[in-house]
């Protein structure tokens, strides 16, 4: 038996973080529930391009209430917290603003460093837990040798979740537990199911929790008109990469880096979006060879296994989430600056985005995609 | 676990003097007011009896009574019943800030349908002036609605100046008096309002019942359509036991503040009151110098989330609230809070403290022991409160 502990389990009203709660209660912790609410599902609702209902995947009544009923049949006390205004300030404006200037940003791991690992943890330790647990596939360990907490990517690699964890502390890592981390989740499901838990078979939620559908252009319309501001006038020209003008464009917040669609020009060979110049308002396409590049500048580093990248190291690099990891080398460039050499083009590095970085299965760290 | 409940302003527990009387009426007395049988003549006789209770309680007659569901019921109706706003638009409808959503969001909802509404501000503590009632007044003005007591900071509201007004300017007034019923003593007739609502379950009767006062002459149009229940003002079956309960609750309410058990209340939230302040540091009461009712106090702490301190001493054992609460549970900033002035990091750190005939003076000395140990654990792991520190 474990020693006793109380641990505030960040629930979502998914599978995963009700297993955690049921497992942490299971094992004698004094498991308190907390439920971040992070946006209002209703305020879009009915603006031009959103559904008239209220829908989407986070924050909804359903999930609040899928939570609930969890706390209820594992007998713990559970509370809904509200963050939304922290939300848009360090999450939905940022995702917002990173569109608009040509980027294509990941609002999950802003949440994670500005919310969860954040004010929650604070919440958390604020109301007596030493510990906070969530149910995302990933594993923290103390290593004794180096004297650090390490993040390390889970039992379950279809699952791993470690991509939108980069940002984590030290200081959060050493009161963060995640439960699921060796665990497979056909196991997952099958110990809800054990457990009691109605929501046992709910579908896992894929997309980004505010953008109702994944129509994120939608989004942009309706969150801005809400705002009572318009959509900046980002149109412009497409160019080749020779520099040469081969169209126009509607706006640079329609594309993203390696899109192939929609560029509305006729020519032989397929084109792609090679890059997106914010402040000429230019998109510049070219063919599928010129999407594929060797280095890349991250910015806003966080490092995890290693206190400082003194010399030059040998890692894995993962450039989007679903991005299967390519061998490089890092080096420290400025201040917060990574640069990173592949030893293998990368097809469509794509700025906003975040590079992680792996040692075998330990995250090294991380930063955004300059 | 010791749990001490001092969130009498959501809802209270039913007395049991009252639990007995109403429990005849679900099965002995099971009958329907309306029925011309035996049955139906019992429950409708308990259900006049308490009539003459709430009437009793407000000073009215017995036929000004219309029973609700509660007092979301009650506040619709009044506000709807005398407005027909959702059929003649171009009327004029004067509110505060500070009323219930129950007022409010009716008040918007009228907004929609055509009619123009006034939302009357409040000073720092709270209070709405009656000249400034006056001076929104406009020819199409048909309804003034302004609450008796706040609901977070128990402000009284100046309501029998404001009954002057709307008497000189023959406009309709309406008074959300759901926590001000049991509290202080009503009389419809000093206030000089038209429409009166309050709540069984403020009150120590069940949640689920209210009643709404309508002067006699009033043109209230009902919201539901049925048989002629409450004289034809609201169809549906009585509930006979919530109604029952009811009478009970506003009787021994009146006997209450007429043996000075008000006084009993007051002493005990005014100890509760001075020792956190005198406890703990940078706090204080909101609204402190407007007339209150005498078991509310709304305190802030500041460089604290009152969410997080809710949570805090609920799980130590101390039941009490940040103000209204939304549907997934979640605490919205208070409304009230922000329009007395309030800047939102002190509405987000303000608490209700609100008791109840049930506590004793030990439950308030079990609250003063976990109050300033949770405060001080929240301000220690609080970045804002580090920052400031930092900064003297």
């Amino acid at each position: 038996m474990p020693q006793t502990r109380t641990i505030a389990v960040a629930m979502s009203g998914g599978v995963d973080s009700s297993t955690v709660a049921a497992m942490l209660r299971a094992e004698g912790h004094n498991v308190v529930g907390l439920t971040m609410q992070l946006w209002n599902q209703r305020r879009l609702a009915g603006h031009e391009g959103m559904p008239e209902a209220v829908q989407g995947r986070c924050c909804s009544l359903d999930d609040v209430y899928d939570a609930r009923r969890v706390a209820e049949t594992i007998g713990i006390p559970y509370y809904v917290v509200n963050h939304e205004e922290r939300f848009e300030r360090d999450v939905v404006r940022p995702f917002v603003e990173q569109y608009l200037s040509g980027r294509t940003p990941i609002p999950c791991s802003l949440c994670n460093n500005h919310l969860k690992f954040d004010q929650l943890l604070i919440v958390a330790q604020q109301i007596g837990a030493d510990a906070l647990a969530t149910g995302h596939y990933a594993q923290v360990d103390f290593d004794q040798t180096r004297g650090r907490w390490l993040l390390k990517r889970p039992t379950d690699r279809s699952k791993d979740q470690t991509y939108f964890l980069f940002g984590l502390t030290q200081e959060q890592l050493s009161r963060t537990l995640f439960p699921l981390g060796g665990m497979m989740k056909p196991e997952v499901r099958q110990l809800a199911q054990q457990h009691g838990l109605a929501l046992a078979q709910k579908p896992d939620s894929q997309e980004i929790c505010f953008v109702p559908g994944g129509d994120y252009k939608k989004f942009l319309d309706a969150y801005l008109a809400e705002q009572g501001e318009s959509l900046p006038d980002t149109a412009g020209e497409l160019v080749s990469t020779d520099g040469e003008v081969v169209g126009e464009h509607g706006g640079i917040h329609n594309f993203t880096v390696g899109q192939r669609k929609g560029l509305g020009i006729a020519t032989g060979s397929p084109l792609y979006v090679i890059q997106i110049k914010g402040d000429a308002r230019q998109v510049v396409v070219g063919d599928q060879e010129e999407l594929y590049s060797r280095t890349l500048r991250v910015h806003r580093t966080n490092l995890i296994s290693v206190e400082d990248l003194r010399e030059p190291m040998r890692v894995t690099v993962k450039i989007r989430h679903r991005h299967e990891g390519a061998s490089a080398q890092i080096e420290k460039s400025g201040d917060d600056g990574i640069l990173v050499s592949f030893d293998q083009p990368q097809r469509a590095i794509t700025p906003g985005q975040a590079a992680v970085f792996y040692d075998d299965t330990v995250v090294v760290g991380g930063g955004w995609i300059a | 676990m010791r749990r001490v409940y001092l969130d009498n302003n959501a809802t209270t527990p039913v007395l049991p003097a009252v639990f007995e009387a109403m429990q005849a009426y679900f099965g002995e007395h099971f009958g329907n007011a309306s029925s011309i049988h035996h049955h139906g003549q019992e429950t409708r006789a308990a259900v006049e009896r308490a009539r003459e209770s709430v009437a009793a309680l407000l000073g009215c007659r017995a036929s000004e009574i219309v029973f609700t569901s509660g007092g979301t019921e009650g506040d619709n109706l009044a506000v709807f019943g005398v407005t027909q706003g959702l059929t003649k638009p171009g009327q004029h409808v004067i509110t505060s800030t500070i009323e219930h959503h129950a007022v409010l969001n009716s008040c918007k909802h009228l907004e929609s349908s055509g009619c123009e509404v006034t939302y009357v501000r409040v000073d720092r503590l709270g209070l709405v002036d009656p000249d400034e009632v006056r001076c929104a007044l406009r020819p199409n003005t048909r309804l003034i609605t302004i609450m008796m007591a706040n609901n977070e900071t128990g402000v009284l509201q100046p309501i029998e100046d404001i009954g002057k007004v709307a008497a000189e300017a023959d406009v309709y007034f309406h008074t959300d008096a759901v926590q001000a019923a049991g509290k202080v003593g009503i009389d419809v007739k000093r206030i000089g309002c038209d429409l009166l609502s309050i709540s069984g379950h403020k009150m120590n009767a069940p949640q689920g019942v209210g009643a709404l006062y309508v002067r006699k002459g009033t043109a209230l149009r009902p919201m539901t359509f049925g048989g002629s229940h409450e004289r034809s003002r609201r169809a549906g079956t009585e509930n006979v036991p919530g109604i029952v309960a009811l009478g009970k609750a506003a009787e021994l309410a009146r006997e209450a503040i007429a043996r000075g058990d008000l006084e009993q209340m007051s002493n005990l939230r005014d100890r509760l009151e001075q020792t956190i302040l005198s406890e703990v540091e940078s706090t204080a009461v909101n609204g402190q110098g407007a007339p209150r009712v005498p078991n509310t106090s709304s305190i802030y702490f500041d460089c604290i989330e009152g969410e997080a301190l809710v949570i805090a001493l609920d799980l130590k054992g101390l039941a009490v609230s940040t103000g209204a609460a939304c549907s997934s549970g979640a605490i919205e900033p208070s409304h009230v809070l922000t329009a007395m002035g309030l800047p939102s990091e002190r509405a987000r750190g303000s608490l209700r403290f609100s008791v109840g005939k049930q506590n004793t003076p030990e439950d308030i000395e079990f609250a003063l022991g976990i109050i300033p140990q949770t405060v001080a654990r929240l301000r220690e792991l609080s970045p804002i409160y580090n920052k400031t520190a930092a900064r003297y």
